[in-house]
């Protein structure tokens, strides 16, 4: 909401003319979200100090985010920090007030603008979620700042409910207005993770316009540009391509998305029950598969390139996974004959459904946990009792292997929405009674590196049809 | 001349190119009605006359004739139909949909047609094919009967086809439409006459013996108020005195008093009777001997009676159908030899089971239709409802019960068997009584998907039909599936409120005085309302005991209650709290000697769950406390800056120092908003529950009942915990009094000044109707602080109101209305015992109709 920018360069009226903004008047301009306003609150002998004030409708604001959100809006995002926080609201207003500034432009002095001058910049209300302060001192650091970091409380009538995402920092540091303000320009929204324009690629062009003489040196360039272009894998790639110019990269996104080591871990070995599943399928001669929470279609896709399986149709509970899948298998270009191997239904696990019927095999990766304990026997019933297909694997987290690999309580599940998660035993267990109940033969693999005592991080049953 | 056909047929013109089979069916059916060849062709290729394109047209014109009679539609087919192959698609298509099959022959000269297609711009057809057409024709005719119309008509000469004026439609036997009771249904007999005649007398018929004439047979029946009985067939065989009840039921049916559909042992003792060569056994050895000492005169009228039996009755203009076996919904009101074969037999797989006897389909627990089916056939221990039908065949002659179903009281009364006649070759299906959850209960532990998914309709008693997008559905299906709890407990979602329409005063949003006039211009006299709690939304079942979750909800081992959020999530995370709730809970019913008091053992209640933090503390964190903190400490700062500067004399500097400051005092006042709803629960003494609606108890929905009745009855319980349960302000307000409407707006005012967040004004009853129909069963009004909450910390600045205030709340309103149609529409549906899968139809609509796109704010 609002930047200050001091410094205690000599003669102090030359802020004036690096901003190119007059010392004495308070002026007012217009922009897509509101206005913002420029002053001076300091300009004495020893200090001179310049303000950036956001006014930031927060009728308007509201419109703006509810075009760039076209999944539904939400009650609460109706009442937001944006009005509030620095965020690329402001380096819009940055661009935008200091423009001369920000390209290294001044028409009076132009000595200054090589000029590196001590400045000290203060910030309210900076979110930083998912890196804390941790990521705002890696961001300014290396850059040359010196820092001091202060954390806002959540509520101070109830302390109980912990600390805020925003951080009022200080900066200090001696470089050149530009440096300084492609600095903010591009770091204030890197922290904040929230864009509140479609993410294009205009994105890139600016991340080169502002980053060129610093980014490409920056150690933590990979975090800024993904944080940058909020995650967006393939414009994340093509940006780090075009900043690393001569280097040689690897196109592949899996490389060089940044990841820490447990996600890292968590695809490889998804990718690893994947493949057994596949595997399995083969092995058993099914030709007509139900991939029954088929989310983004990853089996689909594998399964596809094996000519056994020649009717595929993968169900999903969410409508958008859906939609991701047909994007993802590049659906509606897909030859005739490949086209006519998938099928893509909307459904449900806990609803009986005679579209099910009739299949050699189902697959349900990673699924059984998605459902409250108190729906799973329905489920159970529209899978062995109706649908019946001769074969149905199953995986699921092993709870034991939490411990290893999560650093999670043991009370803690891998994902937010698991609604349970079985040790090997419990599964086990489940899996005869469900045999026993419906007439299918059970056995159990592990999936993923073994551990004594505790077993690998997925377990699989297979289940077959009579005796 | 004169040409009868039934209601529901197929009619296939047969003739030659040039009989005038065209102008014959513009002239005695409705344009719609017939479909010709030639028109179809035409609708494919821009030609009537294109023989290219015959495959295609016949196609074209097969598909639409089946749209027409899956929907029992009067169909004629308009082509020469000369060829016994190009008649036979026919049939068969007639078939498929239980139609009757007729032809109309126009077979006139071949010179006629000859002359009349010479004469013909638009086409030219050759004498040969004529010639042809013609021979094929002739070959034809003796057996159409034998191909399977079961009516034939032909017209042999222009006259004759000029001579008719008018088709008339007759009803089918199996119409009885307009017979709507009331009924008495009696399940199979099987020759066991002392308890048949026990049953009636126990239904209020006098059976007097007079002599016997043409049409009785020694019996004089006497019903009680005009009741009529129906019998489901399978009268003999088996039991002591077969023709003793065939004598009965005989009088019964020929003086008018009762009717009777053939069940599969009538069927062959009438084979038997007439000659034809049927084994003697399962019962109609017994039959046989039986009526050896009957006269010859007797066994002709008992083979005449049974052979005129029919397979199926419509009764109560299509409410109600009876059946030997069952029927399925697209059988019912058709003839073929499919819904005969069905209704005397029922469905099989084509297996057979070690005792040899055919495997049984249940065909019930797919049924859908609207109609009830009652039916008999297969013995059963006790008559259950499922899905919409019901089996009363329970076993009288293997020593069960004859049993008789009251309609449309729905009422099952039985007399026991005196003994074992005939031992069963199977033992009857026991349910295993342990276990003691109804077949229906059973049956709906799994819905079908179909019942949920695309667009559909759903039939509401207060609001007629209402249309869930497919859209919508889609969303629902993916919350219910995800988040909703077990849906034998979803008996009611609540519907969602709108706010009173947009003040008129520039400093209020909202503001009583619109919902007040909103009741005043739909006629409502007095008003009720009731202070809002700021919580969560939360819906109780709570049951006597788990012996009436067993009984009521068919569900096992999940306590004696539960608690679930507007959107059907189970309301507590915590498994161990929402027990101590709902124990809470049924010990103040208890206490308050509610069960005996409503006569009931359940009861589902409306309430809000205080306070807001304990719900929604997720949100609170992320949303609402966030941009207080991100609000205070910016706008602190700005003002710290601006002070400075305005100490440096800058022009205006003044003016901007003002609005942030004002911007300041909102942020405080939007925390001190959310605050009022915050207090931090250890355990379930730091809850408050506000319960606001009794919805419904056994047999009963208390939505006749007005809202004071509600406070009231609500304020009996509160009194037994009022530590837990919090009774709801409310003032009732005459609206002719203008003193009481003012205090109501001064209470308002006060309330919300003390941190309220306002109150929902509601009419005096709780279903309401204007001149336009149903109106607000509830409006909310909320306060000015509040609102902050919603439309942000400055919302109320004169500029940011001046755009606000142009909000629309109509489509809320309009939704409003239809949830709250389907969620009284869902507790009727549970009240009556419906199937799940009606209740389930009808909150899956609520949650359906709530991913609706509408201003979440309102």
């Amino acid at each position: 909401m609002i930047l200050s920018i001091s410094t205690s360069h000599k003669p102090t009226s030359d802020l004036g003319y690096i901003f190119h903004k007059h010392p004495d008047k308070f002026q007012s301009f217009n922009f897509s979200a509101g206005k913002y306003h420029i002053f001076y609150p300091e300009l004495n002998n020893d200090k001179a100090t310049i303000c950036l004030l956001l006014d930031i409708d927060p009728i308007e604001i509201v419109k703006i985010l509810r075009n760039n959100t076209p999944d539904g809006f939400p009650l609460g995002d109706y009442v937001n920090d944006r009005p509030y926080v620095a965020s690329s609201f402001m380096s819009v207003a940055i661009a935008k007030g200091f423009s001369s500034a920000i390209k290294g432009k001044c028409k009076e002095k132009p000595e200054l603008v090589n000029t590196k001058l001590p400045f000290e910049v203060f910030i309210t209300s900076l979110p930083s979620p998912k890196g804390g302060e941790i990521l705002i001192r890696k961001l300014f650091e290396p850059l040359g700042y010196q820092l001091e970091i202060e954390r806002q409380t959540l509520d101070l009538k109830f302390p109980e409910w912990g600390m805020s995402k925003y951080y009022n920092v200080k900066l200090k540091n001696t470089l050149t207005t530009k440096e300084l303000l492609s600095h903010l320009y591009l770091l204030i929204p890197v922290l904040d993770f929230d864009k509140h324009y479609f993410i294009s690629d205009d994105e890139i062009e600016k991340l080169i316009d502002k980053g060129t003489t610093w980014l490409n040196i920056h150690p933590e360039k990979e975090q800024i540009i993904r944080r940058y272009l909020i995650n967006l894998n393939s414009l994340t790639s093509k940006a780090l391509e075009r900043i690393s110019d001569n280097e040689i990269l690897n196109n592949e996104t899996e490389k060089i998305s940044i990841k820490d080591v447990t996600e890292q871990k968590k695809e490889t070995l998804h990718i690893k029950r994947i493949n057994t599943v596949v595997d399995k399928l083969i092995e058993s001669g099914a030709k007509t598969i139900l991939d029954l929470g088929c989310g983004e279609g990853k089996l689909i896709k594998q399964l596809l390139k094996h000519k056994q399986f020649n009717k595929i149709t993968g169900m999903d509970v969410s409508y958008n996974e859906l939609l991701k899948a047909k994007e993802r298998l590049n659906y509606n270009d897909l030859p005739p004959k490949q086209k006519e191997r998938i099928n893509l239904i909307h459904g449900s696990l806990t609803y009986r459904d005679k579209r099910l019927e009739g299949y050699d095999a189902a697959a349900l990766i990673e699924v059984i946990e998605h459902l409250e304990l108190s729906r799973l026997k329905s489920m159970e019933r529209v899978l062995f009792e109706f649908a019946k297909p001769k074969l149905i694997i199953i995986t699921t987290p092993n709870k034991e292997y939490n411990s290893i690999w999560e650093k999670l309580d043991s009370i803690d599940m891998r994902h937010k929405d698991h609604r349970f998660e079985w040790t090997r035993s419990e599964f086990l267990n489940w899996s005869i009674n469900i045999s026993k109940t419906y007439n299918y033969n059970s056995e159990i693999f592990p999936i993923g590196e073994e551990i004594e005592n505790i077993g690998a991080p997925t377990q699989m049953a297979i289940f077959k049809y009579g005796n | 001349m004169e040409i009868r056909i039934p209601e529901i047929s197929l009619v296939v013109l047969i003739g030659v190119s040039g009989s005038g089979k065209s102008s014959f069916a513009k002239k005695l059916f409705k344009k719609t009605e017939v479909i010709s060849s030639d028109y179809c062709r035409a609708l494919i290729s821009d030609d009537e006359t294109n023989q290219k394109v015959t495959t295609d047209a016949f196609e074209l014109l097969y598909f639409i004739a089946g749209k027409r009679l899956k929907d029992a539609k009067l169909t004629v087919i308009d082509a020469t139909n000369v060829q016994k192959e190009s008649r036979k698609g026919l049939i068969n298509l007639a078939r498929t949909y239980h139609c009757i099959p007729v032809a109309i022959v126009l077979d006139i000269p071949e010179k006629i047609c000859e002359d009349r297609n010479k004469n013909r711009a638009d086409r030219n057809i050759s004498n040969h094919i004529i010639r042809k057409q013609s021979r094929d024709l002739k070959r034809s005719i003796k057996d159409l009967n034998k191909e399977g119309f079961r009516k034939v008509y032909v017209l042999k000469s222009e006259e004759e086809i000029n001579s008719v004026n008018e088709i008339i439609l007759e009803k089918l036997y199996n119409n009885k439409k307009d017979e709507t009771g009331p009924f008495d249904i009696i399940g199979d007999i099987h020759g066991c006459y002392t308890e048949l005649e026990e049953l009636l007398i126990k239904l209020g018929y006098k059976i007097n013996t007079v002599s016997p004439n043409e049409t009785n047979y020694g019996f004089e029946l006497i019903s009680p108020e005009n009741r009529k009985v129906i019998f489901v067939g399978d009268l003999v065989d088996r039991g002591p005195d077969s023709p003793k009840v065939l004598k009965l039921v005989m009088s019964m049916v020929n003086s008018g008093i009762a009717y009777c559909v053939q069940g599969n042992h009538d069927f062959k003792l009438q084979k038997y009777l007439s000659g034809k060569k049927v084994q003697l056994k399962n019962g109609l050895d017994i039959t046989a001997q039986q009526l050896e000492s009957e006269t010859n005169e007797f066994k002709k009228n008992v083979e005449q009676f049974l052979y005129n039996l029919i397979s199926h009755y419509v009764f109560d203009n299509g409410k109600l159908v009876v059946a030997h076996a069952g029927i399925k919904e697209e059988m019912q009101g058709r003839g073929s030899g499919a819904v005969r074969t069905f209704c005397l037999y029922g469905e099989t797989t084509g297996e057979t089971d070690e005792f040899g006897l055919p495997v049984r389909y249940n065909w019930a627990k797919e049924y859908r239709g609207n109609a009830k089916v009652v039916y008999g056939h297969t013995p059963v221990t006790s008559a259950e409802w499922i899905n919409n039908t019901i089996d009363i065949d329970t076993g009288c002659v293997f020593g069960g019960k004859l049993t008789a179903l009251r309609y449309p009281e729905e009422e099952l009364i039985s007399v026991n068997a005196k003994k074992v006649y005939y031992e069963p070759l199977k033992k009857i299906e026991n349910p295993d009584t342990e276990h003691k959850i109804t077949n229906q209960q059973e049956y709906d532990d799994l819905l079908e998907i179909e019942d949920v998914t695309g667009k559909r309709i759903i039939q509401t008693r207060l609001k007629n039909n209402i249309t869930i997008k497919e859209e919508n559905s889609i969303a629902a299906l993916e919350v219910m599936s995800r988040f909703a709890i077990n849906p034998k407990w979803l008996i009611y979602l609540p519907p969602t409120m709108s706010p009173c329409k947009t003040s008129s005063l520039d400093e209020y949003l909202e503001h009583p005085q619109e919902a007040i006039d909103y009741y005043k211009e739909r006629g409502v006299k007095e008003i009720v309302c009731e202070e809002k709690h700021m919580g969560s939304r939360a819906i109780f079942i709570i049951c006597k005991d788990e012996k009436t979750v067993k009984e009521r909800f068919g569900i096992l081992n999940e306590g004696i209650g539960v608690c679930y959020t507007r959107t059907g999530r189970k309301f507590f995370n915590d498994d161990k709290l929402e027990i101590e709730f709902i124990n809470r809970i049924n010990s103040c019913l208890t206490n308050s000697n509610f069960w005996q008091k409503f006569n009931s053992d359940w009861v589902c209640i409306d309430a809000e769950i205080m306070p807001w933090s304990a719900k929604a503390q997720e949100l609170l964190k992320s949303q609402y406390a966030s941009v207080g903190s991100a609000g205070k400490s910016s706008l602190s700062e700005v003002i710290i800056q601006l002070k400075k500067a305005s100490e440096r004399n800058i022009l205006d500097i003044n003016n901007y120092l003002e609005h942030y400051q004002n911007k300041f005092n909102s942020i405080n006042k939007f925390i001190n908003a959310y605050q009022n709803y915050c207090w931090s629960v250890l355990s379930i003494n730091d809850y408050r529950v506000a319960p606001f609606h009794i919805l419904a108890t056994e047999g009963k929905i208390h939505t006749d009942k007005n809202h004071i009745w509600h406070m009231e009855n609500i304020s009996d319980i509160c009194n037994y915990d009022t530590d837990l349960l919090q009774m709801t302000n409310y003032q009732s307000v005459p609206l002719d009094d203008q003193s009481k409407i003012d205090k109501v707006i001064d209470w308002w005012i006060s309330m919300t000044n003390n941190g309220g967040e306002g109150m929902v004004v509601k009419p005096f009853d709780f279903i309401s109707s204007g001149k336009n129909g149903l109106i607000q069963p509830a409006v909310k009004c909320r306060g000015r602080e509040y609102l902050r909450i919603i439309y942000g910390p400055e919302y109320d600045s004169p500029e940011n109101m001046k755009r606000l205030k142009s909000r629309n709340t109509s489509r809320k309103q309009s939704l409003a209305l239809k949830e709250f149609a389907l969620s009284i529409e869902a507790l009727e549906r549970f009240i009556r015992k419906e199937p799940l899968r009606r209740i389930h139809e009808s909150v899956f609509g609520i949650l359906a109709l709530e991913s609706e796109e509408i201003d979440p704010r309102l």
